[in-house]
């Protein structure tokens, strides 16, 4: 009897944590949306309304007109994708090489990723922006991008590895010896079962690179990325410009983890073995 | 034609002292049955590796066919492999994945269709073609291990333990099945497996390793009776091979040996052996058991009882060894009563005590 009874409190606490964890998460999403959402008066009032009862686009139609905005998306976007190919066509195999090859140094290797991590990204923007000016590259989305690259590059090889040494050796070998060459047997054999890992990278690249304001900020001055450039108008912008800013971040980068959504449950909810 | 020669190979993994395999040669007819059998970490899967070109060995030789394959990639090999974890490949479809080998020897579509359809017959999955493997049973995916290896009609089929992951009445099944199917395309194949029994069933001949070694070859009934060492005799059959130290008593032309402070006839083999100590081995059905005493019977006590229910299996203490003897079902007795053993001494093997070799008849 009791021990059905700690079995249903386990569901309540548990039913509880997930509440609590979905309130934690999208409670500030709503807010934002509710006030990017709102007209600029229904702001002032006081006390402020939780629910939609004045919804208007205007407060986001000035936001999106202002100077500067569509470029730093556009920015954003390009910057986002390029980092996105650079640090999966870079670590991907890295990560295939971790998982699959015992060789000199692997475990100091795996370390040294992470420990790139370590440096807080205003010591390392400094020196690059020397570098890039240097080169040229200065105030390019080029740079932004090879500075994300930089950061999301540990991870993806880290996540990409993990999902590599889930896939058997033996499916490869079999591949081999049923005629495909090396290249041949990953494309068509070990490349499939990968691809929840990878998108996941992919994920967490684009996710990284969209947030990522302190580099980008400092490595530009025209080809602001979004964050960057709201960032260096906040101070002087009303709230509801604020608000709006907001928003503008977080959707995007739900858009493309709804999107990615299915191959990470691939990867976390059911196994495709 | 397809005959494997293995020649001199000598593999040893980084960061091991000892060699997997160590100087082994071995050659397999064309269409010949070898089955590869030894207890884990004996180098059987190593060797069966080299032979598919999935390990490069430090030296010797691997030619398949006359041709010399050693430096050649697997896929260049002309053979074909059933892994022990089946390596089907979950992305694809059944289907698919028994065709992956035609499609990639660029088969025309409409031959691929047929010989897929004729494998998938063969192994009766002609139902399951279109699913996938998460949806098949261990035993179908086992299925579609081996129809995908036999599709591309190579020329040498290898096998790496593929009853291993089955359940014991599939596998005793599945045993027979492969048997029937491998005979009937008299393909050249090597089998390895750690199970004695398979090997004895499987094989049209088998090859014994230890630790790295080829410790015996030969067709299964003549390596089970006559071990060529104490090793192979323990190893194979079940129960194992019983061994007992004798001393051989030389008395008017005849010899006897004589366990603890009894004696029975010495087989021929022993008639020119020099020495005076041997290990004896008998097989438990090759020992009589009675309830009597008589010429020729040594004396023992039963200590366990176990119906087998084709037999029943006693095991006996004689001489302070212990010893596995079979009875016959209708036998009665319970532990602790004596009994008396009689052996054919042409069914009994010697061997030389200091390093466990077969002593055999010279000349």
């Amino acid at each position: 009897m009791s021990r059905l009874r700690a079995a249903r409190r386990r569901t309540i606490l548990i039913h509880v944590a997930c509440v609590a964890v979905t309130l934690f998460m999208g409670l500030p999403i709503y807010l934002i949306a509710l006030a990017a959402l709102s007209s600029r008066e229904s702001l002032n009032r006081f006390p402020l309304s939780l629910l939609p009862t004045d919804v208007s686009t205007e407060t986001m139609r000035v936001f999106l007109d202002s100077t500067g905005v569509i470029g730093g998306f556009q920015n954003s976007v390009e910057v986002g994708l390029i980092s996105l190919a650079l640090s999966l066509a870079l670590g991907v195999p890295a990560g295939y090489a971790v998982a699959r090859y015992a060789f000199r140094g692997r475990e100091p290797y795996q370390l040294f990723l992470l420990l790139t991590r370590a440096l807080p990204i205003v010591v390392l923007s400094v020196p690059l922006a020397r570098v890039f000016l240097a080169t040229g590259l200065y105030d390019t989305t080029y740079a932004v991008a090879l500075l994300h690259t930089a950061l999301a590059l540990p991870t993806t090889v880290l996540i990409t590895s993990a999902i590599f040494v889930a896939v058997p050796v033996e499916h490869e070998e079999a591949a081999m010896v049923f005629g495909a060459s090396a290249p041949r047997a990953f494309a068509r054999v070990v490349l499939p079962q990968a691809l929840p890992g990878i998108a996941a990278a992919a994920i967490f690249t684009f996710v990284t690179s969209w947030n990522e304001v302190l580099g980008a900020a400092v490595l530009t001055l025209n080809r602001r990325t979004l964050p960057a450039q709201v960032l260096s108008t906040l101070a002087d912008s009303p709230l509801a410009f604020r608000f709006a800013g907001g928003f503008a971040l977080v959707v995007p980068a739900l858009v493309f983890i709804a999107f990615m959504r299915r191959y990470l449950l691939n990867m976390w909810g059911t196994t495709i073995r | 034609m397809a005959e494997i020669v293995l020649r001199n190979l000598v593999k040893t993994y980084p960061g091991t002292r000892t060699p997997a395999t160590d100087d082994i040669s071995l050659e397999v007819r064309d269409g010949e049955f070898l089955v590869l059998v030894g207890p884990s970490g004996c180098g059987k899967t190593t060797l069966l590796r080299m032979i598919a070109g999935l390990e490069a060995p430090d030296s010797g030789s691997v030619q398949i066919g006359g041709r010399d394959v050693t430096d050649l990639p697997a896929r260049l090999r002309g053979l074909s492999m059933v892994f022990q974890s089946y390596a089907i490949w979950p992305h694809m479809r059944v289907r698919q994945n028994i065709a992956f080998g035609l499609a990639m020897r660029k088969t025309p579509k409409a031959e691929i269709d047929r010989r897929v359809g004729e494998a998938a017959e063969l192994l009766h999955l002609s139902e399951y073609l279109d699913r996938y493997p998460a949806q098949l049973s261990g035993g179908q995916r086992q299925r579609v291990a081996v129809a995908r290896a036999i599709v591309t009609d190579a020329d040498v089929l290898l096998m790496d333990e593929p009853l291993s992951n089955l359940d014991a009445l599939l596998r005793m099944e599945f045993r027979t099945e492969l048997k029937r199917i491998v005979g009937k395309l008299g393909t050249t194949t090597v089998y390895v497996t750690h199970d004695q029994a398979e090997a004895l069933s499987l094989g049209d001949r088998v090859a014994v390793l230890r630790d790295g070694r080829v410790a015996q070859v030969g067709p299964p009934l003549e390596v089970y009776d006559s071990p060529a060492d104490e090793f192979v005799g323990g190893f194979l059959g079940a129960p194992p091979m019983n061994f007992l130290p004798a001393r051989v008593d030389r008395a008017d032309g005849r010899s006897r040996l004589r366990i603890g402070d009894q004696s029975t006839a010495a087989p021929v083999a022993l008639g020119d052996y020099p020495g005076d100590e041997v290990t004896v081995g008998v097989r438990a059905e090759n020992v009589e058991v009675f309830d009597a005493d008589g010429p020729d019977r040594l004396a023992a006590r039963v200590e366990v009882v176990e119906p087998t229910g084709a037999a029943i299996l006693l095991t006996v203490e004689l001489a302070g060894r212990q010893l596995k003897v079979q009875a016959p079902p209708t036998f009665r007795i319970g532990p602790g009563s004596p009994v008396w053993l009689a052996v054919d001494p042409d069914r009994l093997r010697c061997y030389h005590p200091a390093d466990s070799t077969a002593i055999t008849v010279s000349g």
